[in-house]
């Protein structure tokens, strides 16, 4: 049974649709109205506000804090400056992912880990010898993620910060309607946003002044499925959707490495020992057998399909993330399509997908599986280099 | 200087943009002229107001054709559509009737006032959808022509006739009715009640001169089910930061492809050798060459205007100007200090789309009667949409935009269209007293005023008698007969000479598909 929020006697005011669903053991709002589209073109258009207090969120501090995650992510953390934040995956020792977050460095000897899912245990079974600790902060911070081309006008009204100068992937620490709080410049929409993390004593007046704020440049609560849209056009991953933490897999094949998750990039090998470094030198030495990519799957093909039973092309009214087979021209299978989604502002039918790496090059042909009248059929699908859509605001000083 | 051009585009609105974006697209030196210092054509914004951005004139994106969003890649040009959401008729006193993306919510809204109705307007919908999706086929492609014994051609019809006969007698009976009903008859053989069937009416007398009782209007309320089949989901939208957002990414896609654009470069005439177009002459005397010219203007402006009719067979030119452009109606933009109040509503979800003042069917014919007689309707149509509330980009914080297309001001007024600038202030008085009925307190929260009538949009957009589609969307002037019998295709008698305006097929609104269509037939001409 999921529990309630720190936001729940808000967000539960404001759900008229009743649909929520349980988001790492908490109660989270899938859509405040009975269709998510409002609130994702909320995100894109003016500004949406979530809240993401479900996230599994870790306060680490101590002398060696900075080694100490430096060894149990793929990232030297030491470089990470107070007031940054930085994305990053963590392995076990073959290599694979265990999971994905931040780590943002709020003080000199400060920092916290976000990640999807519960990670006390694995990161207390590689804290000795390090002066740390480690506070499990998932059920004492709660988080709101702020996002839309209005998200800065709307901070800057209630925030005492320099919010107008905070960076993309930057954290600071100022009172928002009185209530001290970290803001940091990050969000899973891949658009202008911020997440705000708060104890429980002031959360419910954060969310107030957010939502009060929030009514003159067009703010709207917002829910999951709206999440799970623009995530999908920003190509982020999903634990549990796109790929499976290492620990609950039963097989090998069910597992990646970040090089296979298009995460190569967060790798950094060039330093002292990490858990997973020497499999992930070999792996980066020889390449991935897999690799994640984006589909554009054609939509002139999907509407012949449909139009052979006398039917416009039936999309789901959300993202999905059902897996689907890809096949290469020849009829091969090649991988699967984890999660995808139409995306109403680029008018194209997206997906992500782990292909095997030979299928893998930005233009590559493929054939992605659907099902149009009950029947299977395989149109064509290209590949391409998430994110589709990257607007400057996101970034932007 | 004079260089010389694959094609030189006449006029920078969304058509000719889109056009030369393709030509371009397909490695042709293309430049784009326009007369105004800003590009969009109507498809424009503009800050008229310290804080506001008006889409002065055209106001929704209906129906743009995704496929163009996808070539053209516009969102990475910032084009953003916002659909609307909601379809809002008020009524004075009553909190009058909303329907939503909802289905249980709008078959309640609509139970108020008949069950009955109610209940059938799903299957009405399933209807539609099934006969648009013909419609759908014909906007996508050009104009089939039953005339011509060309095999292709053939071939097409046959396709089309194929299709129409598998939807079935039913669907078939259902396509002859909606060519010839009249909006009003068409809906009368499903629905009793008139506070729903007037807002349904409209969309069959935007931008004609004719009633909703008028035979032959039924036809474009297919247009309104075309978006749950198109891809583009509830394709009625707003472009995010107004209407000239579309035109400035197709700007920005077709000079990405290598296209040059001008503005303040107005065409004087089409420059002809030999009866073929090679170029422009703009103001000013400068020459530009080309292989081709591409006119996105009104025919009646292409051929009169920029041609000259000693150039043309009396028979074309008796077609062109037989035309029927004939505006009919104006547009009022508000900035406004509040968010409007509407009888028996409380906040702005019943205002995320669009709000039809019709609030019955004699309202909307005694409107036109007004306007039959050379006078603008003293309660007129109105389609008013506050764009600001979705897209708060374009006004201040809290304060808002009310844009308000207008049916009827005619463009021939009884005391004849150079009148209008005396009559402009009363009409617009007449618009906004007409919608205080339904929000009272209107006036006082007005900043700002703007009112443009159909002799504005020709003075200063450029459309021949204030036409918005450039020509009636009247069954007469559509498909293979727009804009001249026999020249559907993009051509024009001139030699080298092309258009790519709404006076083409599949017509006006900001779809592009005239834009799309036209560069596609000219490439395939090989005469670039």
């Amino acid at each position: 049974m999921p529990v309630p929020t720190m936001f729940h006697s808000r967000t539960a005011k404001l759900c008229a649709s009743y649909r929520w669903k349980d988001w790492a053991g908490f109660y989270a709002v899938c859509s405040y109205d009975t269709s998510h589209d409002p609130e994702y073109f909320a995100f894109r258009h003016s500004a949406g506000l979530i809240d993401v207090s479900p996230l599994c969120k870790y306060e680490v501090r101590g002398r060696d804090a900075a080694a100490f995650l430096s060894r149990v992510t793929v990232k030297n953390i030491a470089k990470l400056k107070v007031g940054q934040v930085t994305y990053l995956c963590w392995c076990d020792d073959d290599g694979k992912i265990v999971d994905d977050g931040t780590v943002s460095r709020l003080d000199e000897d400060f920092y916290r880990v976000t990640a999807a899912e519960p990670s006390l245990s694995w990161f207390e079974r590689l804290r000795n010898g390090y002066q740390v600790t480690i506070e499990d902060s998932s059920h004492t911070l709660g988080a709101l993620a702020l996002q839309g081309p209005n998200s800065r006008a709307i901070l800057a009204e209630v925030c005492d910060g320099d919010v107008g100068g905070l960076w993309f992937f930057r954290v600071l620490r100022c009172r928002l309607a009185g209530v001290e709080v970290w803001v940091s410049r990050t969000g899973y929409t891949g658009d202008l946003g911020y997440e705000i993390w708060v104890g429980e004593a002031g959360a419910e007046r954060v969310w107030d002044a957010l939502v009060e704020a929030g009514a003159a440049y067009g703010l709207l609560p917002a829910g999951l499925d709206a999440l799970d849209v623009t995530r999908l056009e920003a190509g982020f991953i999903m634990n549990g959707v796109d790929y499976f933490g290492a620990p609950h897999c039963l097989t090998e094949g069910r597992k990646s490495s970040p090089y296979e998750l298009n995460l190569g990039w967060t790798v950094q090998l060039d330093r002292p020992p990490f858990v997973g470094r020497a499999a992930l030198e070999r792996e980066k030495g020889r390449g991935p057998a897999r690799t994640l990519v984006g589909l554009d799957v054609d939509w002139g093909e999907l509407e012949e399909v449909f139009a052979r039973y006398g039917l416009p092309p039936e999309l789901s009214a959300g993202a999905w993330r059902e897996g689907r087979p890809v096949y290469d021209e020849g009829g091969r299978w090649i991988g699967q399509a984890t999660s995808g989604a139409w995306s109403p502002t680029l008018k194209k039918n997206l997906a992500l997908a782990q292909l095997q790496s030979s299928h893998a090059a930005v233009g590559t042909t493929v054939r992605f599986e659907v099902t149009a009248e009950y029947r299977r059929h395989r149109v064509k699908a290209t590949v391409a280099r998430p994110p589709f859509f990257d607007p400057p605001r996101k970034r932007a000083k | 200087m004079s260089r010389r051009y694959d094609a030189v585009v006449v006029g920078g609105g969304h058509n000719g943009l889109i056009c030369a974006a393709y030509l371009a697209r397909a490695g042709r030196k293309v430049l784009v002229v326009e007369r105004r210092h800003l590009l969009g054509g109507s498809a424009v914004t503009e800050e008229l107001y310290p804080g506001f951005k008006f889409s002065v004139c055209s106001y929704v994106v209906s129906l743009f054709r995704p496929s163009i969003i996808r070539d053209l890649e516009l969102p990475r040009h910032g084009m953003e559509i916002l659909p609307l959401e909601t379809a809002f008729t008020p009524l004075p006193g009553d909190r009058g009737l909303c329907r939503w993306a909802d289905a249980e919510r709008s078959r309640r809204e609509i139970s108020r006032f008949s069950a009955r109705d109610a209940e059938i307007y799903p299957e009405f919908s399933l209807t539609m959808t099934r006969a648009a999706q013909l419609v759908r086929d014909v906007i996508d492609s050009p104009a089939p022509d039953p005339l011509s014994w060309d095999p292709r051609e053939l071939l097409r019809l046959l396709r089309l006739g194929r299709k129409l006969r598998s939807g079935g007698s039913e669907t078939m009976h259902l396509n002859l009715k909606l060519l010839t009903m009249s909006a009003v008859d068409f809906l009368d053989m499903w629905f009793e009640s008139d506070v729903l069937k007037a807002p349904m009416s409209v969309s069959g007398i935007i931008g004609t001169y004719q009633g909703v009782r008028s035979p032959g209007t039924a036809y474009v309320l297919l247009h309104h089910y075309m978006g749950e089949i198109d891809g583009a989901f509830r394709s009625w939208g707003y472009s995010k930061g107004g209407t000239g957002g579309v035109s400035l990414a197709c700007a920005r896609a077709a000079e990405g492809f290598g296209a040059e654009i001008r503005t303040e470069a107005t065409v004087e005439r089409v420059q002809l050798r030999n009866g073929r177009a090679t170029g422009v002459v703009l103001a000013g005397g400068e020459e530009i060459e080309a292989r081709t010219v591409v006119s996105s203007c009104d025919p009646r402006l292409t051929f009169f205007g920029l041609v000259g009719e000693e150039h043309l067979d009396p028979e074309f030119t008796a077609q062109i100007q037989r035309y029927k452009l004939r505006g009919s109606s104006g547009k009022v933009n508000l900035a406004v200090d509040r968010l409007p109040r509407f009888f028996g509503r409380e906040g702005s979800a019943h205002l995320r789309g669009d709000v039809a003042i019709a609030p019955g069917i004699d309202y909307l014919e005694r409107a036109f009667d007004d306007a039959k007689y050379g006078a603008f309707s003293r309660r007129p149509y109105i389609n008013v949409v506050i764009p600001s509330i979705m897209d708060p980009s374009v006004a201040p914080p809290g304060k808002h935009i009310i844009s308000m297309f207008v049916q009827y001001a005619p463009y021939h007024l009884a005391e004849g269209a150079e009148s209008w600038p005396d009559q402009r202030e009363a009409f617009g008085d007449a618009v906004v007293e007409t919608l205080a009925e339904y929000c009272p307190g209107l006036e006082e929260s007005i900043l700002f005023r703007q009112v443009l009538t159909p002799w504005d949009l020709e003075q200063e957009y450029g459309l021949t008698e204030g036409n918005i589609f450039q020509g009636e969307l009247s069954l007469e002037q559509l498909l293979f007969q727009r804009p001249a019998a026999g020249w559907s295709r993009y051509r024009t008698p001139v030699r080298s000479l092309w258009m790519c305006g709404s006076g083409t097929h599949p017509g006006g609104g900001i779809m592009g598909a005239p834009g799309q269509l036209a560069a596609a037939a000219l490439l395939r001409s090989g005469e670039l």
